[in-house]
């Protein structure tokens, strides 16, 4: 079967194929937006004190020497280990248990507020209980990242099964579709753009869980770095694990908004976002 | 068979008002019956309940007291049955025309071959061979109420209710559809229930009308126009399309009757 669309574009296409205006690629904006912002540290940082804080120039060559010398990548790996698991473990749980809440009053009814609760725990207090419950090696690190990560995800999914309009329920309703098929496919799929929000926020959050975690429980990886070089007053080192640590941050938002694009495409040709 | 009776069906609900319970009494004793193979438009100022009255037909809602029966056996909720058509479509967004109308058929246990020529036939019949890969965003309004209406037809129910099933489309848009709707309805045979706000629409396509007022059933009007009819224009233009036009107008705007 030939797929027509290719050929004849339908309404809301024709608008993109129309001449634009030559715009700034987003690519260009955000090289200039870096590099005036790199160049303005370089050039304020230099004027302090080198223990009160640093500059590009200084962080780079720190960065080097962390790398010759293997620390840095041995710290990235011990970091990432229960990074991963806690962040996939909260997008197993914290989808499924969203759309529940979501779609069932009696779940929503009774865990809701321990949801909405938990989101606002104040998590660092919590950890030397946690250090007791899980030790002060892998779980405990992975766990902080997990509980870290799971709000968010449960709130965003939670949210994004309550607006799903009711009309597509009732297209499930009217072809006799059970609670379980119409949440899987027409509620699931209907939540996307929500549940992927939500995991893209969640990527901040676990990240700020990793530290929390290397820094309170037993210190290693990328916070061990930090807390180390920040007891020695070497500034310029310290700045090279945070650095690190936001360009995972910024690198996972890419890989993910890209990954929505792919499993959901339908959405960005419906609000009509900018394909960058 | 396909017949369809609303057997004395009222609904009510209650509306919170700025603090103030409201009680609302949307239909009221409400009866008519659909006969096998018939089209029936049921008509009535917005709010007077039609919509209502053809979601408890389905089994969306349920009536407050009353029942519905399709060949005489009480309904129990949503059923193979009946088809719904939606009057904004309410495709899948995330699935394609075909993968929309093998949806249906999926839940009603089709599988294998036969779901993909199921589905195909009815695109096919709805005018859509062509565009049975694209996805509801690369369709028109147009296209994708016939998405919709093939999704309702795929599952050969007894019945098609239709939700102001042209409402939302742009009058060219809705004149083709409405010849469409007569020709599908000439092929399949099918009996077809749908809800309107478009006085032309009812007469055009139904053989008879139910006229609602306030939750009410006012007058059932029938409609002397003969099948098939061809050429839309030519009924529209005809005496007894004029005539009947007018009956019905009275009817709405509550005068008295003539004859």
């Amino acid at each position: 079967m030939v797929d027509v669309a290719d050929r004849r574009p339908a309404p809301q296409q024709r608008a993109d194929i129309a001449p634009a205006k030559r715009a700034l690629p987003r690519w260009v904006i955000t090289t200039i937006s870096l590099c005036v912002f790199l160049l303005l540290w370089e050039i304020f940082g230099r004027r302090i004190n080198p223990i009160f804080g640093s500059y590009p120039t200084a962080i780079f060559s720190a960065s080097i020497e962390l790398v010759r010398n293997g620390k840095l990548g041995a710290a990235l790996i011990q970091s990432l280990q229960p990074f991963l698991l806690g962040y996939c473990l909260a997008i197993v749980v914290g989808v499924p248990l969203g759309l529940v809440l979501g779609r069932f009053r009696a779940v929503e009814a009774a865990l809701g507020m321990f949801v909405t609760g938990g989101y606002a725990m104040p998590l660092v207090a919590l950890v030397p209980l946690l250090i007791l419950w899980f030790g002060l090696g892998f779980t405990v690190k992975a766990a902080v990242i997990f509980l870290m990560a799971i709000f968010p995800i449960v709130i965003n999914t939670w949210l994004g099964v309550k607006s799903v309009p009711k009309a597509l329920i009732d297209v499930g309703k009217s072809l006799v579709a059970s609670d379980a098929v119409i949440l899987r496919r027409i509620v699931l799929p209907a939540t996307l753009p929500y549940i992927m929000a939500g995991i893209r926020l969640a990527v901040g959050r676990a990240v700020v869980g990793m530290v929390v975690a290397e820094f309170f429980t037993e210190i290693s990886g990328l916070g061990g770095i930090i807390i180390n070089a920040g007891n020695n007053f070497d500034t310029a080192t310290m700045f090279v694990p945070i650095i690190v640590l936001m360009a995972i941050a910024v690198g996972l938002n890419h890989l993910i908004g890209w990954l929505e694009r792919v499993i959901a495409p339908w959405q960005a040709e419906i609000a009509g976002r900018d394909q960058n | 068979m396909g017949e369809v009776s609303l057997i004395d069906i009222s609904k009510n609900f209650t509306l919170r008002v700025d603090g103030d319970v409201q009680n609302v009494q949307a239909l009221d004793r409400l009866s008519f019956t659909v006969r096998d193979g018939e089209v029936v438009a049921l008509i009535g100022p917005s709010g007077c309940g039609k919509t209502t009255a053809l979601r408890i037909a389905m089994g969306l809602e349920a009536a407050s007291s009353g029942r519905v029966t399709v060949d005489g056996t009480q309904i129990d909720g949503c059923g193979y049955d009946r088809g719904i058509v939606f009057q904004h479509a309410e495709l899948l967004p995330w699935l394609t025309a075909l993968k929309n109308v093998e949806f249906g058929l999926e839940m009603k246990g089709v599988r294998g071959a036969t779901l993909r020529d199921t589905a195909v036939k009815y695109l096919t019949l709805v005018g859509l061979s062509d565009s049975l890969n694209r996805r509801p965003y690369q369709l028109s309004g147009g296209m994708q109420q016939r998405v919709g209406i093939a999704r309702a037809l795929a599952i050969d129910p007894k019945v098609l209710l239709m939700d102001e099933p042209f409402g939302a489309l742009d009058a060219q848009t809705r004149e083709t559809l409405q010849g469409e709707l007569l020709q599908i309805h000439a092929r399949t045979n099918k009996t077809i229930l749908f809800v309107t706000h478009d006085l032309d629409e009812a007469v055009l396509l139904a053989d008879r009308v139910v006229v609602m007022q306030n939750g009410r059933l006012h007058e059932i009007v029938d409609v002397p126009l003969p099948r098939p009819r061809g050429d839309l224009a030519m009924v529209r233009g005809s005496e007894a399309f004029a005539k009947t036009r007018y009956h019905i107008w009275q009817a709405l705007h509550g005068g008295a009757t003539v004859h």
